[in-house]
């Protein structure tokens, strides 16, 4: 769906998604990070279960859902991708302990 | 009849006030509109907590309390009717609420209240003191912060926003004409009964009235002999990421939506100006929240609001039937989802039928103008 623009001095971070290793590349948000990889799924609506993926891109529509390193509901779009991130999509409901 | 009137009731007033008592209208029969303002409304619809509830309503007004409970043990009807006609769940859960209290004065204030409408002897709310140990029973992710609490088993919430969109399809199920963007200028009484409704869209002529307009009441009601000594009050409301279910009874500052969110606030701001939101208010409803239920600091906040709330001197509903133009009534409150189901089946009945009745007589404006003891 997307292709990056090519640039000469961009420099790989490497990560995981769903358990995969992947890379993007030194600026991206992990949504942008995530789309470049083709994928258009990061997470799975808390009401209906549907397949959800990144849509504004500027943290209003709270599309892009993931957890990253643990922590659940991360808005994608807003967080910059750094070396060894642990994402995974957002599954439903966040889960809390009582 | 030289006249053609097109419509039996107008409703002027979108809300969920409007919306209830238009589809009522509607369903005793009568060919109804309803006008609303527009997305420029203050429309506290759209801000408010959503609560379908008992436990502090009217405690010194018998008559408050007794059409309050009337109206919660309603609501499974109403929720089940909007069901039906519109396939949309309101999301009613009445499994009795809490007040939680985070110091024995505040918990004594509240207890001191609860029996003194004991002591008056009729139409009491049911109530219980729990313990800290009950509420963690209940509520297992209460905060040792909490001292106790007050509930009442009559207590619950809607969806409020699913209620709104489930009223508005309900009132075109039942063939109401919806009449947006048409703000209401003028009112006019026709000679020989009826009213003429000027609006930017056009005129309109109805042989009843209902003013459900909110704050908009103020300016309307003078049109109709009627009075409206409405004042707004803000509240601010704050809501949560969606996380898993783990609080299974509204408190009264506190409720989780069957979607997931938390909604957090119950802020009373009075000489207000507009409806927007401030920090400070936000802040001190968090950390009371947070007090109440620790695991609220980890969450993150997505939206916040404010809204106006539609109170009245004493806080209690105001309707009215003007003595100077027969058919005009006038329908305010600041409780318009828990009294939906009253407003609905019993007060449009009664409009319907052309006047107020005994078991809503104390709720004209008359009982402003008793002149004060000396």
């Amino acid at each position: 769906m997307f292709r990056r623009l090519h640039d000469p001095h961009a420099r790989l971070v490497l990560f995981t998604f769903e358990g995969q290793p992947a890379h993007g590349v030194e600026g991206d948000s992990v949504a942008a990070a995530i789309l470049a990889l083709g994928h258009s799924h990061c997470r799975e609506s808390a009401i209906s279960g549907a397949a959800r993926g990144p849509y504004c891109l500027m943290g209003v529509c709270f599309e892009c859902l993931v957890s990253i390193d643990d922590v659940a509901n991360r808005q994608s779009c807003m967080v910059r991708l750094r070396e060894g991130m642990v994402i995974t999509r957002q599954r439903g409901q966040r889960e809390v302990t009582t | 009849m030289g006249r053609d009137i097109p419509y039996q009731a107008a409703v002027i007033g979108g809300g969920i006030v409007g919306l209830s008592l238009a589809r009522g209208l509607a369903a005793q029969g009568l060919a109804t509109c309803l006008m609303d303002e527009g997305d420029v409304a203050l429309r506290a619809s759209r801000g408010n907590f959503a609560l379908v509830w008992v436990q502090s309503k009217g405690l010194d007004m018998p008559v408050y309390r007794a059409w309050t409970q009337r109206a919660a043990a309603l609501w499974p009807g109403l929720a089940a009717a909007l069901r039906s006609e519109t396939g949309l769940d309101v999301a009613l859960r009445q499994p009795g609420g809490y007040s939680l209290c985070l110091s024995e004065p505040e918990l004594e204030r509240r207890r001191a209240a609860l029996q003194a409408q004991d002591r008056q002897g009729c139409a009491t709310i049911p109530w219980q003191v729990h313990e800290p140990a009950a509420i963690a029973r209940a509520m297992p992710a209460v905060g040792r912060d909490v001292v106790g609490g007050i509930f009442c088993p009559l207590d619950g919430d809607v969806n409020s926003l699913r209620l709104f969109r489930a009223l508005h399809a309900s009132i075109a199920e039942h063939g109401v004409t919806y009449l947006p963007e048409s703000p209401v200028h003028a009112i006019v009484p026709l000679t020989g009964g009826g009213f003429r409704i000027r609006t930017p869209r056009g005129e309109f002529e109805t042989e009843r009235l209902v003013l459900a307009a909110g704050l908009g009441n103020v300016a309307l009601a003078p049109m109709v002999g009627l009075s409206a000594p409405l004042r707004a009050q803000r509240g601010q409301i704050m809501v949560t990421e969606r996380v898993v279910s783990f609080l299974h009874h509204p408190v009264s500052t506190i409720r989780q939506t069957d979607e997931g969110g938390v909604m957090i606030g119950d802020s009373k701001e009075e000489h207000v100006v507009d409806d927007r939101t401030g920090l400070g208010v936000l802040a001190a409803q968090a950390r009371r929240a947070i007090r109440m239920f620790p695991l609220l600091g980890g969450l993150n906040v997505v939206r916040s609001w404010a809204a106006l709330r539609v109170m009245s001197p004493d806080g209690l509903p105001i309707y009215d039937g003007s003595a100077e133009v027969p058919g005009a009534f006038l329908v305010t409150c600041h409780s318009g989802v828990t009294l939906a189901s009253a407003h609905a089946e019993l007060l449009a009945p009664m409009i319907a039928r052309g006047a107020l009745e005994s078991d809503v007589s104390d709720f004209t404006a008359a009982r402003f103008n008793v002149p004060a003891a000396a």
